[in-house]
């Protein structure tokens, strides 16, 4: 028998006398508590501590005697954001610890966080810039890689415009690095420039902007710990944002909430849900009107909310009556009864919350779904209150900030619009002539019986998105809106697989002059076509390798430090978009602002003083009062702030009476101190403690009928009714003008000329009208109605239609697709294909109706998380979902291979099958994380040597069809048709 | 002394797999080697319920019983631990364990085993505390560091607890009193011959 070891002393502590100090600290019995798992109070004294428990507290990993730094950074996959607390050794990231005092993640991961090291280990990274000549891959200098693209951009700047050559984004940037790609893009003279949010919440960015005055999520994760309801619709948060789950479970337990999962696929979620609806893809204005249905037939409706602060729910109402329960189920598949006590639920056992993802969002009628939501919330009362709120979980780490920050083709940073008075707030803060941008645009002539547009009005017009850009290359020059076609793209951390119609997309890509990533990974944008030429692999860090602020999706803003320098030869993409236009020649005037540092291959921005230009100019979206300093104290101090209010106690040190993250807005000056904004639009707390209102930002009135609040405004506000947004004439008019600055005065006389009245909340440059502003208790933008109908849309009241391949062409007549229009420079011919289908007869040969989503092992286009052998050990191959009696029928068993045919561009897709009851009959579900496959055959020689992800599979989206949103341009993932065989 | 145990509050677990990469992260798992899993039960189904499952550091092990030439042990933590120096990779552990948590490594042409490897309750293994020559055999020792198993502490959902056996079953008492529903401590009755009354 084996001698036992003694356990009451640890031998010798792994590190030895560098971190004396920290090996004698000992454990404290709190500390010892958190680490049991135990919620913050409560049970402290229920057990007890054996005394041989606590032992020699010291920092962990695994070179003996070598001091360990510990850095704090925020995982890079979806937006709730955790903290991640790194060991550093040596310039290496030897190993990972809890993050404790993070009230967002308490310590938490998910498979995807707690695995996040491996990323800079990354023996699959790109390691160095290459490039491919006769179809070989080539090693290259970073010196070589920007003169040959520079001279390249150069040329095609030269014979095709500024518009042939399109700058996609990351959601993975920084906020710092996102806000730099869109002035690049400004800069370089386009608005073809854009991110993972098009394919992800664009619609809900204009749906939920359009309905009450900011595209984001109202609430936060840690809120919904108050929520007596809870519903999710399409949103399959325990495997998209695991740790969210952390709150509403706890939320569930302690509230006694009811959870119902909308949702086509019997998810993770719907198996901690206390009901699951199943859903046919695609039918979720048809199920929102028919929940509100009930609610106004009951009059569970909060009537006296809609009076005060909501518009036009009238014309909502009179549609919801035609939406009876039989029509709902004919159409949705739900039973009437099911929905009623859904309805109940919702509108009397209050707070109430609505959360959606993808599910909702990528659908020809994403916008018009999201705006049914949003009605559904207010019919009931429930936005603008702890517990309640449209919590849009958003999927990539930054997607928030990216967002917030412009990287968008119809917007400058922080929603200002691409009209004149946008441009010339940027061109202010710039400090670059207005006419300097005018003259990087280009004229675009008239086309096919089109217009033809100046420089300046190609400046304001929205580019192509990222859902078509393949479009912009393939289709006739006549049928593109701008002065040539696509020709080259600069694809900065994206991947090329998220969007449908990807064997069109290979198309794309091969016709293309010149092709640059620059990702940590190749991604599919490398791999799925072999282009002899003209494609450069630029090796960018990781986040993890450098420092920078990002947005979670509950508008928290956290500072992070990099773990370590970037790996092998891969660079920082504050460094690389810097080199970019040194090359193209305007990084003198682009920098002029910016303090440049040492970075690992030369001066770069540095992170601080790109986020000081963004508070310059951030007033409209409350991106002001977030400077770094206050970042950077919030997270040395994430133990003070609360777990459930995110507020810190009002004496504690630096970050006193402030909101976790300074969550946007954020108004005024850093030095006005203003805490942030937990919950959007609540009006039952002063504007200094984050309170507001809906926003008034489509008129003072519509039809007779006032925009403006009705008898409520929010607490202490001066103004004891609704008000419109603040200019210096509104400040003049009410005598308020005089507790400007002189300071602030001159600032606004300066930059008003002769029209200082307009000069308004959003682009005094000052900050003082939102200071005085808030002294007398109001909101800067003012104090309107949200709108149940939003007459400058499409459909202004939402209207269900049948998505273009539909399994009910019976259904067709009744509620068709929209008609053909162009929109953002090229055609949007969905009704065209919806009746071709129907002709062709194509709901009956494809039969199974496919939608997509995620795993949790795996993120977004998957190269990353697929080559992290962690996860990649976790799922290892492509698989479809399909129903046992769909199976059955097929002579398809779980397990065995079969082919996915789809039915546009003979597609087809050779995967797995997992035959399970979570999907319904008539319907199949794959992951969209897999590439490196197509059409049965393996691309993993088109990979440059060594940079091959571990784990390749089908792309879902070469089965994936046509359709667009009218609004955004947001694809159609989620609702499409397909067949499937044995293979 | 302690008596450490793990506790998966299946009402809580959401199969999010934290716990696993955890495990692999912290103690680099070799592919193909799975200290922790999680197993979904009624997969896609109502009533799916998903447990993380290692080794459950057995009152009585029975891998401790029928191992042939006496290689485990069990700390005064009540942790179970082996050494690797001693197992001859026979295999006996695998089928005596309620819940398959011995793993080995295929070192052979003809399937040969290599020496068994398992959750160690993030304790280490015979050699002294926080060597190199440890965590190379064994994996990081974080009990010696007065942390608890990094599986546990990382859970998402804080579905999987480690720590004293009383203060992990007194928070889960807690948690059901107040939720009203539990599925039970699983796998407590066979592993510690006891179970969660509440």
């Amino acid at each position: 028998m084996l001698v036992k070891r003694k356990s009451g002393q640890a031998g010798r502590s792994r590190l030895q006398s560098a971190v004396a100090g920290l090996a004698s600290a000992t454990l404290d019995r709190r500390s010892f508590l958190k680490r049991s798992g135990l919620a913050v109070g409560g049970l402290a004294a229920a057990g007890t501590l054996g005394a041989g428990t606590v032992r020699k507290a010291a920092a962990g990993p695994m070179m003996e005697g070598v001091e360990v730094d510990i850095r704090k950074n925020i995982c890079t996959h979806c937006s709730v954001g955790c903290t991640v607390t790194a060991e550093v050794q040596n310039g290496v990231w030897t190993g990972q610890e809890p993050s404790w005092n993070s009230p967002i993640n308490r310590g938490t991961h998910c498979a995807k966080g707690a695995s996040v090291r491996e990323l800079v280990h990354g023996d699959r990274r790109l390691k160095y810039p290459m490039k491919r000549q006769n179809g070989e891959w080539v090693r290259i200098s970073w010196d070589d890689a920007f003169s040959e693209i520079g001279q390249k951009l150069v040329e095609l700047r030269e014979n095709s415009g500024a518009d042939s050559v399109y700058w996609l984004g990351s959601a993975k940037f920084s906020n710092e690095g996102s806000y730099l790609c869109r002035k690049l893009a400004a800069f370089w003279g386009t608005n073809s420039v854009d991110h993972q949010a098009r394919i992800c919440h664009s619609t809900t960015v204009a749906g939920v902007a359009n309905t009450w005055g900011y595209g984001a999520m109202t609430n936060s994760y840690n809120d919904i710990r108050n929520s007596k309801t809870v519903i999710f619709m399409g949103s399959n948060a325990a495997e998209a944002h695991p740790v969210s789950l952390q709150h509403i479970l706890s939320g569930k337990e302690q509230q006694q909430a009811n959870v119902f999962v909308f949702d086509p696929r019997f998810t993770r979620t719907a198996a901690h849900a206390t009901e699951y609806v199943r859903m046919r893809s695609g039918t979720d204005i048809a199920v929102i009107w028919g929940i509100m249905h009930h609610i106004f037939a009951n009059g569970w409706e909060d009537q006296d909310f809609i009076d005060a602060r909501v518009f036009g729910m009238d014309e909502v109402r009179a549609e919801c009556e035609k939406w009876t329960p039989e029509r709902v189920e004919n159409v949705t598949g739900i039973p009437g009864e099911q929905l009623r006590r859904v309805a109940e639920t919702f509108a009397t056992q209050k707070p109430a919350t609505f959360i959606w993802c993808m599910g909702g969002t990528q659908h020809t009628v994403g916008t018009a779904n999201v705006r049914a939501y949003c009605n559904l919330l207010l019919a009931t009362g429930n936005v603008g209150k702890a517990g309640t709120g449209a919590n849009i979980f958003r999927g990539h780490c930054n997607v928030q900030g990216a967002t917030d920050l412009g990287l968008d083709i119809s917007n400058l940073p922080l929603y200002y619009g691409l009209t004149e008075g946008g441009w010339r707030h940027w061109s202010r803060v710039w400090e670059v002539d207005y006419d300097y941008f005018v003259s990087r645009f280009d004229e675009v002539p008239a086309k096919a019986g089109r217009e033809a547009r100046t420089r300046e009005q190609n400046m304001q017009t929205p580019g192509i998105p990222s859902t078509r850009w393949f479009d912009a290359t393939l289709l006739d020059a006549e049928e593109v809106d701008q002065r040539d076609n696509l020709k080259a793209m600069i694809v900065l951390g994206h991947g090329g697989n998220t969007v449908p119609r990807q064997p069109e997309v290979k198309a794309g890509l091969e016709a293309l002059e010149l092709l640059v990533v620059v990702d940590p990974h190749p991604t599919s944008f490398a791999s799925l076509h072999a282009r002899p030429d003209g494609t450069y692999l630029l090796p960018a860090a990781t986040q993890f390798e450098c420092n920078g602020s990002r947005t979670c999706s509950n508008r928290s803003i956290q500072w992070y430090e990099k773990i370590v320098d970037p790996i092998f030869e891969s660079a920082t993409d504050y460094w690389i978009m810097y080199r970019l236009a040194q090359e193209l020649g305007f990084a003198e005037e682009m920098f002029k602002n910016i303090e440049m540092v040492e970075g690992k291959f030369g001066p770069e921005p540095s992170a601080e003083s790109l986020l000081r230009e963004i508070n310059r100019g951030g007033w409209s979206t409350g991106y002001c009062g977030q400077s770094p300093e206050r970042l950077k104290a919030h997270m040395a101090n994430q133990d003070k702030f609360d777990l459930v209010t995110l507020r810190a106690p009002a004496d504690a040190p630096d970050v006193g009476g402030d909101f976790y993250g300074l969550p946007w807005p954020c108004w005024g000056t850093p030095e006005v101190r203003h805490p942030g904004t937990h919950i959007l639009y609540n009006s039952e707390v002063h504007v200094m403690d984050g309170g507001g209102n809906f926003r008034p930002r489509f008129g003072l009135e519509r039809d007779g009928v006032t925009l403006l609040a009705e008898g409520t405004s929010s607490v202490g506000a001066e103004l004891d009714d609704g008000y419109p947004e603040f200019t210096m004439a509104v400040l003049r008019e009410l005598g308020w003008d005089g507790d400007l600055t002189a300071e602030e005065l001159s600032q606004i006389e300066r930059q008003g000329g002769d029209d200082v009245d307009a000069v308004s909340w959003s682009t005094d440059l000052s900050g003082g009208i939102q200071r005085v502003v808030m002294e007398h208790g109001c909101v800067p933008f003012g104090n309107g109605k949200a709108r149940a109908v939003a007459w400058n849309l499409p459909d202004p009241v939402p209207q269900h239609r049948e998505p273009i391949y539909t399994p009910r062409p019976d259904l067709v007549a009744e509620f068709p697709t929209r008609d053909d229009a162009r929109e953002f420079r090229v055609p949007n011919i969905g009704h065209t294909v919806q009746q071709a289908a129907i002709d062709k007869g194509i709901p009956e040969s494809f039969p199974i109706v496919l939608t997509s989503g995620r795993l949790v092992e795996y993120e977004g286009g998957g190269e990353e998380t697929r080559s992290n052998r962690w996860l990649a050990e976790l799922q290892q191959d492509m698989f479809v979902e399909i129903n046992p009696a769909d199976a059955a029928e097929r002579g398809i068993t779980d397990g065995g291979w079969v082919w996915v045919t789809g039915p546009e561009n003979d597609s087809r897709a050779r995967v797995k099958a997992l035959v399970t009851e979570r999907v319904g009959k008539g319907a199949a579900f794959m992951p969209f994380h897999f590439a490196g496959w197509y059409q049965g055959e393996s691309q993993r020689g088109n990979y440059p040597e060594g940079t091959d992800p571990i784990v390749l599979g089908e792309m879902v989206n070469q089965i994936t069809t046509y359709g667009y949103d009218p609004v955004t341009g947001m694809h159609e993932g989620k609702a499409t048709l397909c067949q499937i065989e044995a293979a | 002394m302690a008596r450490m145990k793990f506790l998966c509050d299946a009402d809580r677990c959401i199969e999010c797999n934290a716990c696993v990469t955890a495990c692999k992260n912290e103690h680099e798992v070799p592919w193909g080697i799975n200290r922790r899993r999680v197993v979904t039960i009624n997969d896609g189904l109502p009533g799916e319920r998903s447990v993380s499952m290692a080794c459950m550091h057995c009152t009585d092990a029975p891998c401790a019983s029928v191992c042939p030439v006496d290689c485990f042990y069990t700390t005064a933590d009540a942790v179970v631990l082996h050494s690797k120096d001693l197992c001859i990779g026979c295999g006996y552990c695998f089928y005596a364990c309620p819940f398959g948590a011995p793993q080995y490594p295929k070192v052979g042409n003809f399937g040969s085993r290599g020496k068994m490897d398992k959750c160690t309750y993030c304790a280490g293994g015979p050699e002294a505390d926080m060597t190199m020559a440890e965590y190379e055999k064994y994996g990081a020792n974080r009990l010696a560091e007065g942390k608890l198993p990094l599986c546990a502490e990382m859970c998402s959902t804080k579905a999987l607890l480690a720590g004293d056996g009383e203060i992990i079953a007194e928070i889960y008492r807690e948690r059901v009193t107040t939720r009203g529903y539990g599925s039970g401590a699983w796998g407590w009755q066979t592993a510690y011959q006891e179970t969660i009354n509440v």
